[in-house]
């Protein structure tokens, strides 16, 4: 150090945190409040239950998980219904992710009137509840056009979640630098080739994060088409529910199925992000 | 100056943004093999000329011709006539997302449809013509902008192009880098491509320019040989701005 001509000021000791920062900082008592305030949440949940007489059976839980009969081992309603969620909500995001780029690039496309039936489409579409649309799918379209609950459950969630994904799609087209399209033309390259090669690669990493939050919100916004009787996870839940009148159980673990999911595609995705950020 | 067929033939080209008049009856010729320097203050409308000779602006009235296509916007052929007319940017324009050898080799297979061997083939060819061969593999993030730059050449060039256009090629460039990138210009010049070069390096434009063109206000102002150019312009404006730039 000193060879190098540098003097340091030494000794002096920076005066310490105020203590109740110290305290609430330190790790051990962070967790302790943390446990604290769980256990009350769990606590009051089962008081409550209890107060009202509740008869809690979640030994007959697992037999709706899997079930080892005579003739093997088989899946339970949960599995089996969470199974058709997925299928329900991949079909869906797949139809809604088309017409949401159709839409992004009738907003871009820079004609008046593919913009303007872009923007009538998302301001209708964003301004229908979700549950209304549902209704307006199966009980007027569904019998114009001959189709069933099964696919009017998918339209509808594929229109309504259209409207979002067209808006991130759009932003993350718009925020890869005009420079880029500039090189494109200037080697020649059609529209298409330019979306394709050179400015949708570069849009997905600024799509990933909204697109992962629009995906999380499809497979919850699925639960909605149990109203309309479609074979997924939360009718399976109210049908067991009406069986065995577990409902404190049943919903419970439905919640908890949704959240494992839900969590598994969120840490999933922003393990691709960090791929993606490396790669640049 | 030699006397072969015009690559670029611009006559009485005006251009508008909005109310603003950004080019005025332009009239230019650009014969094979010439090498033009256009130079003059910012907001002169150099840029904006020679973005208009491969179609990234367009012209409001006048002809353009280049290599025997008329330009206009909404012109069929305007595709082709890219591919033909290679442009080099200011800020690059890499493809940050593929490496220096998928950028180079983008546009020939993409566009021109040629086999991913012999696009390969071209690619490494060219870098070795601008030095860098060892950073095939790289992304541009990993390069310095005179590499960088030097890859935006070697990306055009692969195209095959007849016309190379330069839109101040050096000016986001540290000083250091400047002489890497003007050298692979001056060495593409001596291969006899047809080179329209907008930029501020004198010393380049001494060495290289047939012709050298002086821009104010959306005008040319001069257009004369290198020798006259710098020791005698006709304008007395061109005077002002070369003292000025030449000052140090």
């Amino acid at each position: 150090m000193s060879d190098l001509g540098i003097s340091r000021p030494s000794g002096q000791e920076l005066p310490k945190p105020p203590f109740h920062k110290r305290f609430f900082g330190s790790v051990p008592v962070s967790v302790t409040i943390y446990a604290i305030i769980v256990g009350l949440i769990a606590y009051g949940a089962y008081a409550g239950a209890q107060g009202m007489g509740y008869n809690w059976q979640w030994y007959r839980v697992p037999q709706f998980l899997y079930r080892n009969t005579e003739v093997g081992f088989e899946w339970g309603e949960i599995p089996i219904g969470l199974v058709a969620t997925i299928k329900l909500s991949v079909t869906a995001f797949l139809l809604a992710t088309a017409i949401g780029l159709l839409v992004a690039l009738l907003r871009l496309s820079g004609l008046v009137i593919g913009s303007a039936v872009a923007v009538g489409y998302l301001e209708l579409i964003r301004n229908i509840p979700l549950l209304v649309l549902l209704y307006l799918f199966y009980y007027v379209l569904g019998p114009i056009f001959g189709f069933d609950r099964y696919t009017a459950s998918i339209l509808t969630l594929a229109v309504f979640h259209s409207a979002l994904i067209s808006e991130i799609l759009r932003a993350g087209i718009n925020a890869v630098p005009a420079g880029q399209w500039e090189a494109a033309k200037s080697i020649g390259m059609s529209p298409y080739q330019t979306y394709r090669y050179i400015i949708l690669p570069q849009s997905v990493r600024f799509m990933l994060p909204p697109m992962t939050g629009e995906v999380v919100h499809l497979i919850k916004s699925s639960a909605i088409v149990s109203v309309i009787a479609v074979a997924e996870l939360t009718t399976f839940g109210r049908n067991i529910i009406s069986d065995t009148y577990m409902s404190f159980e049943i919903w419970f673990t439905i919640a908890l199925v949704y959240l494992v999911v839900t969590l598994i595609l969120s840490i999933g995705v922003s393990h691709l992000e960090k791929k993606y950020a490396v790669d640049q | 100056m030699t006397q072969a067929d015009p690559m670029i033939e611009v006559t009485n080209l005006d251009k508008f943004y909005g109310a603003f008049q950004a080019l005025k009856n332009i009239d230019l010729t650009v014969h094979q093999g010439e090498k033009v320097v256009i130079c003059g203050p910012s907001g002169s409308g150099k840029s904006t000329l020679i973005r208009c000779f491969n179609g990234l602006e367009w012209h409001n009235s006048g002809r353009l011709v280049i290599d025997g296509i008329e330009v206009y916007e909404g012109a069929k052929d305007i595709r082709e006539l890219r591919q033909e007319v290679g442009m080099v940017f200011q800020q690059f324009n890499l493809f940050p997302h593929l490496t220096v050898l998928e950028n180079l080799m983008i546009g020939p297979m993409k566009v021109r449809k040629i086999p991913k061997a012999q696009a390969e083939e071209t690619a490494r060819n060219y870098l070795d013509r601008v030095h860098i061969p060892e950073q095939a593999d790289k992304y541009p993030a990993q390069l310095s902008g005179g590499q960088q730059q030097r890859v935006a050449i070697a990306r055009s060039l692969c195209m095959e192009t007849r016309i190379m256009l330069f839109d101040e090629p050096t000016s986001a460039l540290d000083p250091e880098m400047i002489n890497e990138v003007l050298d692979v210009m001056v060495e593409l010049a001596e291969t006899g491509m047809t080179m329209v070069v907008v930029t501020h390096e004198m010393g380049f434009a001494r060495k290289v320019a047939d012709t050298m063109v002086f821009m104010e206000a959306g005008q040319i102002v001069e257009i004369s040989p290198p020798e006259q150019f710098f020791t005698n312009p006709s304008s007395e404006r061109c005077r002002l701005f070369l003292d000025q730039i030449l000052a140090h």
